[in-house]
């Protein structure tokens, strides 16, 4: 093709990415450098940032974790389809795509609803001890009430809404990863005379490497800015540094604080994708879900 | 297959921008309520559905209601600007605030005959004192609900019972700074429209000490948490509690009025940001009617700022001391005041750090 | 191994549609509360078809994700193709434009938005509505962008650039060639690349969350504010139903896929 057809074909495109992602971009550093009552030059907003480093520290530590829970639980689902029939891989990958098409709020509403102190797990759980009690002798000393866990606003239930929410995100690339590797590398392994985990490690485990990456990536993304997760699954301790972003918009009235505070969550984030594409090597739009 | 598809397509194409311009084609004004969330009568459980006889008397307006769960959430999507609302129902230091940063419109009383049933000690507040930016809604007062059969009576002494450790992880507190930091005012004896940095500091560490105990900072989450027994002690708007307990029996309610509680009055308002004026004004006079407020206030539980609409409510509303406390009780209530910019903004801050902290 | 795998596989979906399930035995129920099972009713149903509120959300979600994945797909596809014929510095700067709004969280993407349309319909234009249908619809595009383009660009790498200088030889006008072959060859990128934007635009709620003002509001946005006050079990129905809908939608796609390849397998074998 012409060179000048490519320019035309894509300057369209190039302005209308620069209109809406770097100029806005800008306009956050415009409003974070402003003074919220008086809206002149300012650095106030960022002498605060100091003050949320704890919680920036938090939502780091959440989603490391949900990524790392992620890919433990994902890797052996990613594994098993992979190696399914050609029908059944189409039907399971579509049973992993589906949660992602559903509302996440009510599926997070429904957890809530789960784990709450009256809350599903616990009604069937104090359902089955009155019936234990209920058949007398050894049991018959069971206390009233007895077998309530405190599940809801626990950091195992904001772990388990963010696993809940983003494990697909980590098993579709891990697929996708997993599924072109040369069943010929693994035979030769084995001929070679490695044992099954032998190979996993020495050849499925380095081949997959580009999936495992992108998945953490993915998991880690939306979950280091979720804020829903923290609100319903957490604690009024838990406070992740999405839900101080959303609080400064819609209710603190400080926008200006706001957009600091996006600025620091986004160079986090740029990091953290930089060092993961360091790790995985320099691969242009690597594993597409 | 592909052109099967690519027809598809285009038909939900079609049909959904039709969709979107058919109501823009009809000479039909769009009024646009934004309110507080659960606080008009929308035809559930036998209710009137207030907005639906609305629109029924005024065929040429068509009304999208919106809420939102504080005063402080709406103040930040209207000061944020980039969006149009017609009526607004803020409480009294809010309307206040917005009055004195020039975000209300006056409004036109030859639209609003209705506005002279409202009882004379609704009128000339200190929030308007002309009466010219707002119309009263209802009224209320702020109480601390509670759960009886999971909080020992013995424990209900006054406002200390949200801070009390033997129902840690059972006590709900406001989302709101105003009406957060309100309660700790009233517990460390501060004026509750205080402008004193000191005073107001010391009421956020109080806050912050409460944090260990609190389940979560929630608005109208309240009603399913407390209905469900999930939690046992929240404070909250009288009206409300009205409507939670018909769905709990257990659950009462309490105003310690011997340290002071918050009475308030929300009103109705047009912002500035406002295109129909004279619809919103419409809109405002239904709701003033007496039989429609009568309607209204028998379903949301709140208290009415006109005597007029009691004669057609129910009679165990009008009687219940819990909406309408006598004066006896009222002594050591005191309403919330419009506070100096800077003043809130700080309120807001030290809020916000109790929140995120 | 294999036993364990497919062990953890079947915890792993019931982990995953456990919750759905909960959602859908909730439609049915006669009680508000979702821990309660009271009894069986279809009222919730009846309930949402009279709720025309909810529909008009149902309908705003529709328009916006169907117009921003349509105009996203028509827009990424010559640009994808414009972007592949540059050198290959541009094409790299190019790239990492596009993958801004990829690697972006949407929070901030949200945020940047809406502190755009604010700050150009409020201060610079003195607009009073800023945040309207038009601006969600520019949102939605810009985010759909990026993976209708990721989409294209390789299926674009693989394809031989020879067909198209066939065509071109053969009198094909260049405009010809591409309605000709290239289209054919990258269809499958197009397609996925439009359903994934379809997707990621029906079901977005952050972004919309700050982009949203009063008067255009889509089904997830909405769902947030319900789920601030008591919820109301309609919301259940029109999930269950939406979430059958999807079933359907993707059962047959799959269905035509495979019959698709088996079509080709034959035409191979022969």
């Amino acid at each position: 093709m012409k060179k000048n057809n490519a320019v035309l074909l894509s300057t369209p495109y190039l302005i209308w990415m620069v209109l809406f992602t770097l100029i806005p971009l800008g306009v956050v550093v415009y409003y974070a450098l402003t003074d919220p009552a008086t809206g002149v030059f300012s650095l106030v907003n960022l002498r605060q940032l100091g003050m949320y480093l704890p919680v920036l520290w938090t939502s780091i530590v959440y989603s490391l974790v949900s990524a790392l829970v992620c890919l433990i639980l994902g890797y052996p689902v990613a594994y098993f389809i992979a190696h399914c029939g050609q029908t059944a891989q189409k039907f399971l990958y579509m049973l992993v795509m589906l949660p992602m098409c559903m509302s996440f709020l009510l599926r997070t509403l429904a957890w809530v609803g789960l784990l709450n102190d009256q809350g599903i797990i616990n009604n069937l759980l104090v359902a089955f001890f009155d019936w234990l009690r209920s058949l007398g002798g050894v049991f018959a000393g069971i206390p009233e009430d007895f077998g309530r866990l405190t599940l809801i606003r626990t950091p195992g239930a904001v772990v388990l809404g963010m696993v809940y929410n983003y494990l697909p995100y980590m098993i579709l690339p891990l697929y996708t990863t997993i599924v072109k590797i040369d069943h010929r590398l693994i035979e030769a392994a084995e001929d070679l005379g490695c044992n099954g985990v032998q190979t996993f490690r020495r050849v499925i485990l380095p081949l997959s490497m580009p999936g495992i990456l992108s998945g953490i990536t993915m998991v880690f993304v939306p979950a280091v800015s979720t804020f829903y997760i923290s609100q319903k699954m957490g604690s009024s301790n838990t406070v992740l540094i999405g839900d101080v972003i959303e609080r400064q918009f819609k209710q603190g009235n400080n926008p200006n604080l706001g957009a600091a505070l996006s600025i620091v969550l986004m160079i986090l984030v740029f990091v953290c994708t930089g060092i993961m594409n360091r790790f995985g090597g320099d691969e242009e739009g690597s594993v597409m879900v | 297959m592909k052109k099967i598809i690519s027809f598809v397509l285009a038909v939900c194409l079609v049909l959904g921008c039709c969709g979107v311009f058919a109501s823009a084609k009809g000479e039909k004004v769009t009024l646009y309520v934004y309110n507080w969330g659960q606080y008009i009568a929308e035809g559930d459980d036998d209710s009137m559905d207030i907005i639906a006889a609305f629109e029924e008397a005024y065929p040429n307006i068509k009304v999208k209601y919106s809420t939102y769960d504080s005063n402080e959430s709406m103040y930040a999507k209207l000061s944020n600007g980039g969006i149009t609302v017609d009526v607004i129902i803020p409480s009294d230091y809010m309307v206040g605030r917005m009055r004195q940063e020039g975000m209300l419109l006056e409004l036109n009383y030859d639209n609003i005959p209705n506005a002279q049933y409202i009882d004379e000690s609704f009128r000339n507040t200190s929030y308007d004192p002309e009466n010219k930016y707002s119309v009263p809604y209802t009224w209320g007062t702020v109480g601390i609900i509670y759960n009886t059969k999971y909080v020992d009576e013995a424990d209900v002494t006054g406002w200390e019972l949200l801070w009390n450790e033997k129902y840690a992880d059972k006590i709900l507190m406001f989302d709101n700074s105003r009406d957060a930091f309100g309660i700790a005012q009233y517990l460390l004896g501060y004026d509750i429209n205080t402008t004193d940095e000191a005073e107001l500091q010391a009421c956020a560490d109080k806050l912050a000490e409460q944090k260990g105990v609190v389940q979560q900072y929630v608005m109208d989450q309240i009603f399913d948490a407390m209905e469900n027994e999930e939690a046992w002690i929240a404070p909250y708007y009288a009206g409300d509690y009205l409507t939670m307990v018909e769905e709990n029996e257990d659950l009462a309610f309490y105003r310690p009025d011997h340290q002071g509680f918050n009475v308030f009055i929300d009103a109705m308002c047009i912002p500035s940001c406002c295109q129909e004026k004279e619809a919103a004004e419409l809109f405002i006079n239904f709701l003033c009617d007496p039989e429609i407020s009568a309607a209204n206030m028998d379903f949301i539980g709140y208290s009415v700022p006109a005597s007029e609409s009691k004669q057609y409510m129910d009679e165990d509303v009008v009687n219940d001391p819990v909406a309408y406390p006598d004066a006896e009780e009222l002594r050591n209530a005191s309403s919330f005041d419009y506070l100096p910019e800077d003043v809130s903004r700080y309120m807001e801050s030290l809020f916000m750090s109790v929140r995120n902290g | 191994m294999k036993r364990t795998n497919r062990f953890i596989t079947i915890l792993i979906f019931i982990f995953l549609y456990i919750p759905m399930a909960v959602l859908v035995v909730a439609s049915f129920n006669t009680g508000k509360n979702i821990t309660h099972f009271d009894g069986f009713t279809l009222q919730q149903y009846v309930k949402l078809f009279k709720d025309d509120g909810l529909l008009e959300l149902l309908r705003n979600s529709l328009v916006v994700s169907i117009l921003a994945s349509l105009i996203a797909t028509a827009f990424g596809t010559v640009a994808a193709i414009g972007i592949n014929g540059l050198n290959p510095k541009l094409r790299k700067a190019a790239m990492s434009l596009t993958n801004i709004p990829m690697t972006n969280p949407d929070i901030v993407t949200g945020v940047s938005l809406s502190l755009l349309f604010v700050f150009v319909g409020s201060k610079l234009l003195g607009q009073r509505n800023s945040l309207t249908f038009w601006t969600l619809l520019i949102a939605h595009v810009t985010f759909n962008l990026p993976y209708v383009i990721l989409n294209i660009m390789p299926k674009l790498k693989q394809m031989d650039e020879s067909l198209t200088d066939a065509a071109l030889d053969l009198g094909c006008t260049h405009v010809q060639a591409f309605f000709k072959v290239t289209i054919h060859e990258i269809m499958p990128g197009i397609i996925s690349g439009a359903i994934m934007a379809f997707t990621m635009s029906l079901d977005d709620f952050v972004i919309s969350y700050f982009v949203t003002g009063l008067d255009f509001v889509t089904l997830p946005v909405e769902i947030y504010s319900y789920t601030k006050k008591p919820i109301q079990p309609k919301i259940y129905a029109m999930f269950t139903l939406l979430f059958l809908l999807i079933f359907v939608l993707m059962v047959i796609s799959n269905v035509i896929q495979l019959m698709g390849d088996k079509k080709r397998q034959v035409a191979r074998g022969k």
